[in-house]
Parts: structure tokens; sequence; C-alpha cells
């Protein structure tokens, strides 16, 4: 059968209608609390994702809010050493595993299957598991911060002082879990996407033809696979270190301290990337609606974003360039540090020549662009200071660090993310941003950053160290300090202004249209907001840019059957159709599989037994998972003559 | 940007060449900066900013030149600063010269204890959180942990060196001209992280030496009442359960040792200046200048706390 | 809006639930006062009472469910050497801490007098050489050796364990191997 018939436009009002009337009954979630803990449905989850993530942010913000008020004056009373030294340190935690991963997730598992053209993610329950594990992950942080039980010892947890003797209490133990609930959470969204990325893209799009923030979200998802099983060994034998006494990063019997660094380093480096490489692909997503031309370079882009993956993973001693280890040794991570600016140096030559050469159309979401262009060219360079070892020796663990990281963090990602909600806000709601509060809450935002994170180049040169929660009036830190603070009120301004815009249009914006940017992605082919099953008839692509290189001709997918969950499964490199199968339908399995494995994770801070206990638990939720359904052959496309 | 403690106020050579590195590292990246902004601003001023239906460029060469030569430029700046960190790294890490004075520094929760060292035996004493050095002799710097990682940092005469336990490791600084330096705890060791200082004292050889001497020497037996009153106070607190004074019987070893402690400019490693004043409150409620740190509050009458005031301060 | 009352209740009962248990095992006490009420009046060391049995007066160790408190504890027993006698609680020179024979009383309050008083055939008075607060924490560890507080405040193995010394203090460690590298 010719899986790409013409679709004749006049075929029949009626016989679309009952198609659309069907796909929706397929597809649709139940209704209720049922309906919502049994969600499968990619863009239901990813709402879910995006509202917990920014509930996060706020929360972060809030502690960042509290300490910027106490370094605002030398030797404040705001709040003692203790709760400083959590707040700082749940911040941190906040910030890297409970917004920067998952936040970028959530946009690239709404995204990723609408711009490749299909209906939903390779494995809906997995995805919707993956949101269970990390919201627990995180009230078992802020429950465990509520009763002063959160954790203390910096978001990467130095060994001794995160060990067993120097960290009484659960506090760590709290960190370390949290850990492994963000990571596993992180594990299953990334094994999603790669497998939804590489099998169910529309057929011609082929790798070359795949748009670029694709791209982006395929090669930061197998960075995770990569990274995170790294720092998942790492607080697994903190854990045991402090549950069961073994020695792994006791020196006194055999074990080093440093390992822990290392350990934690593999992952954290590439953690940063993995946060920061769907951010570049968001800008590259963006600039074309704003330019009206596609991007510039896209073979230049697409190796410039798997380069940055690949050095991200060599960079990770140069968090620990203080410690005394070899010189040579050294020397190589600095030469690698510096290296992985080059693609990025790339991606921003490209991105300004698409500016260059483009009409420009000055909505808040080029806005945001261009914010992180400048702020994030500043970032770049300050890390290409801290990549330098000497320098390093002067700057490592100062306020320079701080402002260098929050440069590169909050300009690559936030900014970017910031204009991606913006930019698809209205096919996720139907409705427009306002436009006025858009502009305002972009320029506070950025004058605000700038003015809380600058100063702290300087503070840094001038001695100050990180997470201290005060300091003597003495060391003159106190005017840049109450600078930064007054910054820090000035970018709550802003990005409260942004949630306002948010909040306020979600019900009173303008109603936009399938396409109100008049953008080039598959994405706004579709109603805003999209049916549940995405597309009516699946799309298929023969260009780069298809909604502004293909015609009314462009053959779309039929034949996919309408009673059941049926998807198209294409080819690796060049998408050509492969077969088809069903995905499956809503469940409790990830929900159970979920308090299960809460169970295991949360009992194994008290516990040893916890685990035994809980691995039982968690086979029998897994069996629930597996159980065979009905057998559904899978149909073989026939080879086109 | 003057100051007791800053990377640009380099008075060492070491602290010198990575602020000679900075500057190098500044410029470039300054000037890079304000080419990639200026590219921005062309770019956005450049546009035509009109409504126009989008457009499919063919191949564009000359934007290929210019982004490749960009690249190209990025390419060897990057390599002319990896050449310039490089050099500098060898200059700065290079081994202490021979004829260099060797100290020992343990960091502790959350002070520092030192050790001098020497040849002779009876030239080797300790001291803690004040460092005095003669200018112009390179300073062996050894470094250990007691507890968990610390990172001693003195700003102005060189970067950090993390104190990791099981890993000691030796660096070394040299101070050009006298001066009073601040240093800080640089790696995240705790509750009173922010209340571990230090401070390194230069000073031209001379007094140097005359410094050493008088911490070489035991303290002689006090001398008024009241300071005898004071030394029978400390002897029978808990004092010498931590503390050490040498030529008494106090020889406890957790906390600084205390032999010389009116010798010292500052109290609690740096926390408090050290006068009569602060010293009384530090020893009646150190909990509340500092805490979390391990010295518990001393319960004194108050004549007591005044001979034992007395007896402290003639331990210079 | 069901969902979200229904997570906020939740949310609620299980933040209840932990209540309990979260807040005194990590508080950390900073200031306390250096008076000695805390010290217990007449403290039984023998069972035998003429006539009817009447209960002690029981002083309750305020440290006993806390945990920074007991790892201070931990620390103050290494750093006044009772590893010296008792080693890791074992027992050598000094009997075993961590078994249920207790030759003076295994109250809180025995322990406590025991180590302010000292006692005879060789365990020192440090009444002069630690303040209340402290020989509570080191009463809190104790007690904890034989198990007796709550498992979860229980502290974790110290970093300073040497397999080969037992008993040996090791304030301040020795390095372990080779220096590191040129820096």
């Amino acid at each position: 059968m010719s899986v790409a018939e013409r679709y004749e436009p006049n075929a029949g009002a009626e016989a679309d209608a009952e198609e659309a009337r069907r796909l929706r009954e397929t597809w649709k979630s139940r209704s209720g609390l049922i309906g919502f803990l049994t969600e499968t449905n990619h863009k239901k989850i990813a709402a879910r994702y995006l509202v917990t993530a920014f509930v996060f942010f706020i929360l972060g913000g809030l502690e960042a809010f509290v300490m910027r008020l106490q370094l605002a004056r030398p030797e404040a009373h705001v709040v003692g050493p203790d709760l400083y030294n959590q707040i700082f340190t749940v911040h941190g935690s906040t910030m890297m595993f409970l917004f920067g991963v998952p936040v970028m997730e959530a946009v690239g598992i709404y995204l990723v299957p609408l711009m490749i053209g299909t209906r939903n993610m390779a494995f809906p329950r997995l995805n919707a598991y993956s949101w269970y594990v990390y919201l627990i992950g995180g009230l078992l942080l802020y429950g465990a911060f509520f009763l002063n039980t959160g954790p203390d010892a910096g978001w990467f947890c130095y060994v001794p002082l995160a060990g067993p003797e120097y960290g009484p209490g659960k506090r760590v133990d709290v960190w370390a879990q949290l850990v492994t609930f963000t990571e596993l959470a992180g594990l299953a969204a990334a094994v999603n996407q790669v497998a939804t990325i590489l099998k169910m893209r529309a057929p011609g799009m082929s790798l070359s033809r795949m748009p670029l923030f694709v791209w982006a979200t395929l090669v930061a998802s197998v960075m995770t696979i990569f990274a995170m099983p790294a720092v998942m060994a790492a607080s697994s034998l903190l854990a045991l270190d402090r549950l069961v006494a073994t020695h792994f990063f006791n020196p006194a019997e055999g074990g080093d301290a440093l390992l822990w660094q290392h350990l934690f380093w593999f992952f954290g480096h590439p953690e940063v990337y993995i946060i920061f490489i769907p951010a570049l692909g968001m800008v590259s997503a963006i600039l074309p609606a704003f330019t009206r031309r596609p991007v510039f370079g896209y073979n230049a882009m697409v190796l410039s974003i798997v380069a940055t993956g690949f050095i991200g993973f060599g960079l990770w001693v140069h968090h620990m360039f203080a410690t005394g280890l070899p010189q040579l040794g050294q020397s190589f991570f600095t030469a690698a540090s510096m290296m992985i600016a080059i693609p990025s140096g790339v991606q921003i030559f490209c991105w300004l020549a698409t500016l260059w050469s483009g009409r420009l159309r000055f909505a808040p979401p080029l806005l945001y662009v261009l914010g992180f262009v400048f702020i994030f060219v500043l970032g770049g360079l300050t890390g290409v200071m801290v990549a330098s070892v000497p320098l390093d020796f002067q700057l490592h663990d100062t306020f320079f660090v701080v402002a260098h990281f929050h440069y590169v963090l909050i300009g690559g990602a936030v900014f970017p993310l910031l204009g991606a909600i913006y930019f698809w806000f209205p096919k996720m709601t139907g409705r427009r941003m306002f436009d006025r509060l858009g502009k305002w809450s972009f320029w506070i935002t950025f004058v605000g950053f700038n003015l809380t994170f600058f100063p702290m180049h300087q503070l840094g040169l001038q001695g100050m160290p990180r997470r201290i929660y005060t300091y003597r009036a003495e060391t003159g830190w106190g005017d840049l300090n109450l600078l930064a603070t007054a910054g820090a009120v000035i970018l709550a301004l802003g990005l409260l202004l942004y949630l306002i815009n948010v909040l306020s249009s979600w019900r009173g914006g303008a109603l936009a249209g399938n396409d109100p940017w008049g953008a080039e992605g598959l994405e706004w082919s579709t109603t805003s907001p999209p049916p549940i099953y995405n597309y009516q008839h699946l799309p298929t692509v023969s260009g780069r840019a298809p909604l502004w290189e293909q015609g009314d001709d462009q053959p779309v997918v039929v034949g996919l059957r309408t009673d059941r969950r049926e998807f198209l499964a294409t080819r690796l490199i060049d998408a050509e159709p492969d077969h088809r199968d069903t995905l499956p339908d809503d469940a409790w399995a990830p929900l159970a599989t979920a308090i299960a494995t809460a169970v295991t994770f949360i009992g194994v801070i008290f516990t040893p037994w916890a685990l035994p206990a809980g691995m039982i638990l968690t086979t029998i939720a897994l069996v629930g998972w597996f159980w065979p359904k009905r057998d559904r052959p899978r149909d073989w496309m026939e080879e086109q003559p | 940007m003057r100051g007791l403690h800053s990377a640009l106020d380099a008075a060492g050579p070491q602290a010198g060449r990575i602020e000679d590195l900075w500057w190098i590292f500044f410029s470039v990246c300054t000037v890079v900066f304000l080419l990639v902004l200026t590219a921005l601003l062309a770019a956005v001023l450049h546009s035509r900013r009109e409504k126009e239906r989008h457009r499919l460029p063919g191949p564009e060469r000359n934007l290929t030149r210019a982004v490749g030569g960009a690249t190209a430029v990025t390419v060897i700046l990057l390599l002319g600063l990896l050449i310039a960190s490089v050099t500098t790294g060898r200059a700065v890490g290079s081994p202490a010269p021979s004829n260099s004075l060797t100290l020992e520094v343990v960091g502790h929760q959350w002070w520092w204890e030192i050790h001098y060292e020497d040849p002779l035996p009876s030239r080797r004493f300790t001291t803690a959180n004040e460092i005095h050095i003669p200018v112009g002799l390179p300073i062996r710097i050894k470094t250990r942990s007691s507890d968990v990682i610390h990172s001693f940092w003195v700003p102005s005469l060189h970067g950090k060196r993390d104190l990791i336990p099981g890993y000691p490791t030796e660096t070394w600084l040299q101070a050009d001209r006298p001066g009073v330096f601040r240093g800080q705890c640089a790696e995240f060791c705790g509750a009173q992280h922010a209340n571990m200082a230090l401070v390194v004292v230069a000073e031209p050889p001379a007094e140097f030496a005359a410094w050493r001497s008088a911490q070489l020497q035991t303290p002689p037996p006090p001398a008024t009442a009241l300071q005898q009153r004071g030394q029978a106070v400390f002897l029978a607190m808990p004092c010498p359960a931590c503390h050490t004074i040498a030529g008494t019987s106090a020889g406890g070893r957790i906390g600084p040792d205390l032999t010389h402690l009116a010798s010292r400019s500052t109290l609690a490693a740096g926390t408090l200046p050290n006068t009569t004043g602060h010293l009384a409150g530090w020893i009646l409620d150190p909990q509340t200048q500092k805490p979390g740190n391990q010295m518990p509050a001393i319960a004194l009458q108050a004549d007591d706390l005044q001979a034992l005031l007395a007896y402290l301060e003639s331990l210079r | 809006m069901r969902r979200d009352r229904f997570d906020q209740r939740l949310t609620i009962v299980l933040l209840v639930l932990l209540a309990l248990a979260g807040c005194k095992r990590e508080e950390r006490r900073f200031r306390s006062s250096p008076a000695a009420d805390a010290r217990p009046g007449v403290v039984r060391v023998g069972e035998l009472q003429p006539g009817p049995p009447t209960p002690g007066l029981v002083v309750a160790n305020p440290f006993i469910k806390n945990a920074p408190a007991i790892a201070d504890g931990q620390r103050l027993y290494t750093q006044m050497n009772c590893a010296g006698c008792h080693f890791h609680g074992g027992g050598g020179i000094g009997p075993p801490l961590m078994d249920d024979q207790w030759i003076y009383g295994s109250d809180p309050e025995n322990i406590f007098s025991t180590i302010v008083e000292g006692r005879p055939n060789g365990m020192p008075s440090y009444r002069a050489r630690l303040t209340d607060d402290q020989v509570w924490k080191i009463v809190a560890y104790v007690q904890s050796l034989g198990g007796l507080p709550d498992q979860s405040a229980l502290p974790g193995r110290p970093d300073h364990l040497r397999a080969k010394d037992e008993g040996v203090p090791h304030y301040p460690t020795p390095p372990r191997s080779a220096p590191a590298e040129h820096p």
C-alpha cells in the first residue's frame, strides 16, 4: 500500500471531520483525576514539566534573593550560617537539577514530536514516569528543606565535608537521593528523546533536514545518557559511605577525597552543556521567523552542536585546577576548555550572519536572542579566562566564577528559554503574549541581570570567595554587594513582569492562528493549540524549512489506523518509512513504578533495607508495566517500486 | 583596585605574573567582545526591518568567508591565549627555590595551624592564623588538612591551593614589598567557612628575624600577681584541653596554639581584632561571634576574667 | 481545580508526617548557656534502696536525638582520647561502651557523672576540662554506641578510623603517602 498518497483537499469535509473525531477518540486522555494520573500525552506531560520547573525556578530565585539580602551589607543578620549554607546549596541544586535540565527537557518533550511530524513520543509511559520521579525528587528536597534537613554542603557536595563524619544528620543523604531521582528522570527523558528523534521523524526528514532544535535536543539527550550514570555512581558511593560505612572517600582507609571530584565533575561539566545546548537550539528555532530567512550555515551549526557535545566531556578537570594535580595534565584541560569556545563561536558567527542578512522584526523573542548574544558572549569570554590554569588559581571559588556561570547559564540558557516560551506560547495556548509587557520585561530583566552579576567579577578579583554567609566591613566588598542586591531587585521585577505576562495572556491574550509569526517549522502547520493527536494528516517534508519551501501539494501520510494509537516509524538517516506500530494507551504503570522508586530511594536515606524492599516493589510495578497486551502485529511497508 | 587582598594588587612574583596574564586576557577578551557587539549592532541597524516574505537564500559566499575568517581569528587568538597561559603556569608553578623558608599550613575547621620548619629542631615553632615572612625570600608552603577540604589563598601573593585530606601538596610564594596581606579560606568547609581568614605580614628581614626569635622563646613566668592569677585561671578552666601555651602544662593540640597570642593582630582566624574587649567577648561567648565553631563558652567570674585577660595579653 | 487541591492535601499530609521526625534531629544549636545548671544533682550509682523503691530523678540528655550533637560527641571522644582506653567502644584498658554492662549505671546522668567525676581504677575526671554541653554530647555519643538513641541520628563512621591502629588517637593525621607532584 502506498503510504504517501496525494491528499485531495476536496475529498469531502465530512470524511475529514469524521476522521478527526475518530483520532480524537483514540488519542484522548481519560478525564478527571484518573485521567491526570494516567496521562501519557507528550503535550500534557510537557506542560506539567514546565509548570513544575518554573515553580522550582521561582523557589530557587527566592533563595537567591535571601542570599542577596544577607550579603548586601557586611555582617548582616538576615539569616545565620546554618540556614545560609542550606539556602545556597538548595539554590544551586534547585537551579541545576530541578530547573535547568528539566525545563529544557520539557520544551523538547513538547516540541519534538510536533517538529518531526508525529503524534507522541516513542515511550509515552516512560515520559509520564520521568515526570513523576522528577516531581518526587523535588518534593523530597523541599520537604527536607522545610524540615531543617536541607542539604548544606554545596550543590556539588565535596567530601569529606559531605561525608559521614563532617556531614552529620540526613541532609547530605537527601541531596544524594535528590540526585538519584532527578538523574533517573533525566535519563528516562533522554532515552525517550533519542528514540523518538531517530525513529519517528516524518518521511523525508532526513538527518540533514532536521530542525536545529531537534539536533540540539538529540545531542543533549545523548550527553545525558553518558553523563548521568557518573553522578549516579558518585551519589551512590557517597550514600554507601554515609549509610553502611564504606570507605570510598576516606583517605585514612585507602579511599580518595579527590575521587568524588572527578566522578562528580565528569557529570557536572557535561551537565551545564546539557542545559545550554537545547537553548542554542531554541535560538536557531526563533531566529528564522524574526529574520525572515533560515539560519545561516546549517551544516556548520550541526557540526558545532555535535562538537560541543563531544568536547564537553573532556573539560571536567578545570573545576579542579586548585587541587595540586600535575600541571601538564591540567594544561590539557585548559586547551580543551578553550577549544570548546570554537564551536560556540562558530554558532555565534552564523547567527550574526543570519541577523546581518535578515529583515529583522523586533518582537520580544528576537530581543531575548539579542540579549542572549550579549550576555552569553561575555560569559563565554570569562570562561576562557577561568580556563587558564594560573588565572584560575586566583579566580577559582570566588565570585568571579559565580559571575561567569550566571552569565553563561542565565544568558545562555534562561534568556533563550524566555524567548522560546514567548515564541511558542501561541502554539501551546492559542493566544499571544502581550507585546508591550514583553518588551518591558525583557529590558528590565536585561538591565537587572547585568547590574546583579557584573559587579561580581570585580568582587572575585578583590578576593571575595564563594559560599560565605557574611564578610567583614574592612574587606571593602560592601558597596559592590549592595549594588548587586539592588540589581537583583530589578532582575526579580523583570521576571515577575514576564510571569504576569504569561498568566494574564493565558486567558486574555489575542487569539493566535496556526502560524502567528510566519515561521518555517512543521509545528506551525497545525492548529494552536494542536489537537491531542498533533496532526490530522501526518506530514512529510522535502526541505529544511517545510512551511517556506513546500507547497500545498506536499504529500501527507495516509493509511494509519485511527482506532488504535498508530504511528509511523521511519529509518534513521533518510527517514524512509519503515514500519508502523502502536503506542500504548494511558496507564497506571508509570505512577505505580514511580511510587515504588520513591519508596526505594527515600527509604534508603534511613535504612539500607529499603533497597531490597524497594526492589521487590519496583519489580512488581515493572511486571505490571510490561505485561503483554493483545498481540499487535507490525505492518511492514512494502518497498516502493 | 587597591586593597589588602586583591588579585590585581600583586605584591609578589607569582601574583604579579598572574596579574600580567590577567591583563593580557582582559584586553583580548574586551576587544573580542566589543567586536562581537559591534557586529551585533551593525546587523541590527543594517537590517531593513520591513515585514517581508521570507526568503531562501542560495550559497552566500561572502557570509561564508566572513564566518570562516572570524573562526580562524578565534582559533588563532585562543592559541595565543593558551600559550600565554601555559607559559605563565610554568613560571608560577615551578618548584620552590632551594633557599626558601618552609612552612607547613594545616587546615582545620575553622582556623589555620602553621608550623615554621627548620633543619634544627630547636628552631621550629608553631603558631596560628598569622604568618610573618621576610620580604624577598621565597616561602615554601606545604599544605595539609586535618579534616575537610580547605583552600589557602592570599590573593596579593599567589593563587590558591586546596588543602585536601590525604593529598599533601606544596606551593610557594614570595612577597616583594612589605605589607599586611589578608587571605581567606577559599573552599567551602562548613558552617564557619566565611570566618576562616588569615593574615600574612611581610616585613624587612631584620624585623622578621626579631619576630621569629620572639616566637621561638618560651614566655617568661607571669610577672604581676594579676597575671599569675590569670595563668592559674587558664590552667584550671577547660582551656588546656585544647590549647597549648609553651612553658606551662597546657599542651592541648585541638585548638590554636596560644603561646604568643598577644603578638597577633586578629582573633579566631581573622574574625575579630585582637583587643581586650574582643578577647573577653570571644572567651565568654564564642558562639555569638562565630556560631558553630568548636570553642565552648567559658563561664568566668568578672575578676577571673580580668586576670585571664591580663595573662593572655602578656603572651607576646 | 480538583487536582490542585488533592495535590495540596497530599503534600500537607506527607509533610506533617515527616515533621515529627525531622526537626529535632537536624537542629544545630550553636548557643548554649555555659551555666552549670545542666549538671544533675545527686546521682544514684547503685540500685539498692532501703524500703520501697523510689524513682530516681531522671535527667534527660538534651542531645539524645540530635545528629550534629552526637557527631560532635564523636569528635570530642577522639579529641579527649577516650579511645585511648575505651577504643572505639570495644574497650581495652577501659571497659567496653558498646555492651549493656554498666558498672556505674547506664542512665544518662550516670554516664555524665562518670565523665565529670572520674571513677576508681583509671577513669579520669573531666570536670575541669569540658563544659557541661560538651559532656552531654559525649554522653549522647556513648549512648549511641550501644544503639540507644534514634536510629536516624546515629553518626556515620569517622574519617580517621584506621583498622591497624585501633585506639591510637589520630590527631593530627599523618600524611598517607608521598606528596603530590610539583605544583
